[in-house]
């Protein structure tokens, strides 16, 4: 019974704090691609791999007072915050979750930025392909980001580091 | 003349009661209705389980993939010479609209939750696998079919594309929305689809709406906020999902334990339990094929199989009452082990359910580059968000209405002979004796 939440709380109290809904999205990404068992389902969408379930849940522990999210205007468009609450860390205290140990692989994405984030997701998501294809892929897929071969060099060896 | 480019001698139509004809002329799209592929989606309803709480919604994912192909065709005739429109594009954009169901599987929901499969997956899957409907397409250009996966996909070159098929103002959502409001009966979900056709503009990687279109688009959004509410999120078709996915857990479970052997071998379902489908297996399983077994596993000697698929046959759902993980936690605790007590296996007869849980999404204009929001089209040329400009559209967007319920067989505890036990669950789940609580 809301083993899902449960799983994103304890990321969430690992993370202590996560701004930006899309970094969150591609920070919970990566982890599933690093074979830590989060369930949300996700697709390519417009800025890389997406997950509706991921977004409804996080309102669902905002809308129950285990997360406070902060909204920040940033002129044309808003930015969240979201921190762990008191009562998030009582119901996560509930559960005896059967998760490997992955805070460093956490620390690790907190450090990045959202744009570096989403290249590594975007990559993630054409993995089954030679790395070739994937390059060339991520500049099909985000002309507009245009990624610099730098950039790319180190999303492969922040992967490879990752798992 | 290139297959691509082969019209009909004359336009064939489907009668359809949402948008009165489907139209087509081309050849390949008229192939590719033909496939048995996509006629396996006569076999698949579009709402799953809904029709147990409304009776009407017996449609198929083959109403509503036409819906789409008719709506994208109409698109498509007032995007002609605009700019920014690629009319080599033409063929391909029909082709996804028609085909971006295609791997949809029966109640293809709680399947995939339970198995852990993706109908996505499974679409591309029929695209590009050994199918008649990767000949048709291969037909048209080597390659063509790669491009149409990639559409669905969303992985497509062309932003533009993709959009049309998948972004939050939608074909698919404009013909799911009209259709579902229909085939239910309900009074929502109607908007002025005709409008907003006129209205949409193609820009370099979107489809975005003239800014005089607002009010036809704020029409759309409240459709489908009512129509998730009203009708995605019913509390009692939930019920009858939650028993689906219970029947299809218990079933698995039997199969991997080794002293239970069903009456007839469940050859359908076996590549699912052993998490190794293969695409002409998945191809097979269509609702029928469910039912028949649903109906065999009524006679299974497992007390709980039996149990519940006569439930999900007989419409003989579980109730439910309002749950609040934040203050009935330790409840719930306590309600697990009283069902364990009276002898009613909580995996399967104690169940919450979360609106996370199900599959449909709102319009949320979201933060910076998180996902694509609708954009207006002002008289400037600029672009501005939907609910930036909306009051209504902010109104709706901006509320987080979330919810969870628990679920159980009123029946069975009514039943119980130990009177304490039933006693303190019934105090638990109606508080205190009240039992207003409970549908």
């Amino acid at each position: 019974m809301l083993g899902n939440h449960a799983k994103l709380m304890q990321f969430f109290s690992m993370a202590e704090n996560v701004t930006g809904r899309k970094k969150l999205q591609k920070m919970i990404y990566i982890l599933q691609k690093c074979n830590i068992p989060f369930e949300e389902k996700y697709q390519f969408h417009f800025y890389g791999p997406y997950s509706e379930e991921l977004t409804l849940r996080v309102e669902e522990l905002c809308n129950l007072g285990f997360l406070n999210e902060v909204k920040e205007d940033r002129s044309n468009y808003y930015q969240y915050n979201y921190t762990i609450t008191s009562d998030g860390k009582d119901f996560l205290q509930q559960f005896a979750l059967d998760m490997p140990e992955y805070g460093d692989k956490v620390e690790k994405l907190k450090t990045k930025s959202s744009r570096f984030l989403e290249l590594v997701a975007t990559m993630l998501y054409f993995d089954d392909l030679p790395i070739e294809e994937t390059i060339e892929k991520v500049h099909t897929v985000k002309p507009k980001q245009n990624y610099s071969d730098e950039e790319i060099e180190e999303a492969i060896h922040f992967i490879n580091e990752l798992k | 003349m290139a297959y691509k480019d082969q019209q009909l001698s004359e336009e064939k139509v489907f009668k359809d009661p949402v948008h009165r004809y489907v139209h087509v002329r081309d050849r390949v799209i008229w192939d590719l209705i033909a496939t048995p592929e996509f006629q396996r989606l006569r076999r698949i309803k579009q709402l799953g389980t809904t029709n147990l709480t409304f009776h009407g919604a017996e449609h198929s994912r083959f109403n509503h993939s036409l819906g789409v192909y008719e709506i994208v065709r109409r698109i498509l005739n007032n995007f002609e010479n605009r700019p920014h429109w690629n009319n080599e594009e033409r063929l391909l954009c029909l082709c996804a609209a028609l085909l971006h169901d295609l791997g949809h599987g029966p109640f293809s929901h709680s399947f995939e939750k339970v198995f852990k499969l993706d109908h996505e997956y499974f679409t591309q899957q029929i695209i590009t696998g050994d199918t008649k409907i990767n000949e048709i397409l291969e037909n048209v250009s080597p390659g063509f079919s790669q491009k149409v996966s990639d559409v669905i996909g969303k992985t497509y070159k062309d932003k533009l594309v993709v959009s049309l098929i998948s972004s939050q103002i939608d074909a698919d959502r404009m013909d799911y929305l009209q259709r579902d409001a229909y085939y239910t009966g309900v009074s929502y979900g109607h908007f002025d689809m005709e409008r907003i056709l006129r209205v949409m503009r193609p820009i370099e990687d979107q489809v975005v709406i003239k800014s005089t279109g607002m009010h036809a688009v704020e029409d759309y959004i409240m459709s489908r906020y009512q129509m998730y509410w009203q009708v995605y999120f019913h509390p009692v078709t939930r019920s009858a999902e939650v028993i689906l996915s219970k029947i299809l857990h218990r079933a698995k479970e039997l199969y991997e334990s080794n002293d239970f052997t069903f009456k007839l071998k469940p050859t359908h379902f076996i590549s699912f339990f052993e998490g190794k489908v293969k695409l002409d297996e998945y191809l097979k399983l269509d609702e029928s094929i469910v039912h028949y077994y649903f109906q065999l596993w009524q006679e299974e000697q497992d007390d709980i199989l039996s149990d519940l698929c006569e439930r999900f046959m007989n419409r003989r759902l579980f109730k439910y009452v309002e749950f609040n993980p934040n203050l009935q936690m330790k409840e719930w605790m306590e309600l697990y082990q009283l069902f364990m007590d009276a002898g009613i296996n909580p995996e399967y007869y104690l169940v919450v359910d979360s609106s996370s849980d199900l599959p449909y999404d709102f319009y949320r204009p979201g933060e910076e580059e998180e996902r694509l929001p609708i954009h207006l089209l002002m008289p400037d040329d600029s672009l501005k968000e939907l609910s930036r400009h909306s009051d209504i559209v902010e109104a709706i967007s901006g509320k987080k209405r979330t919810d969870h319920k628990l679920y159980f067989p009123k029946d069975r505890l009514d039943k119980l002979e130990d009177k304490t036990t039933k006693k303190r669950i019934k105090e638990i789940l109606y508080g205190q004796g009240d039992v207003k609580n409970v549908r």
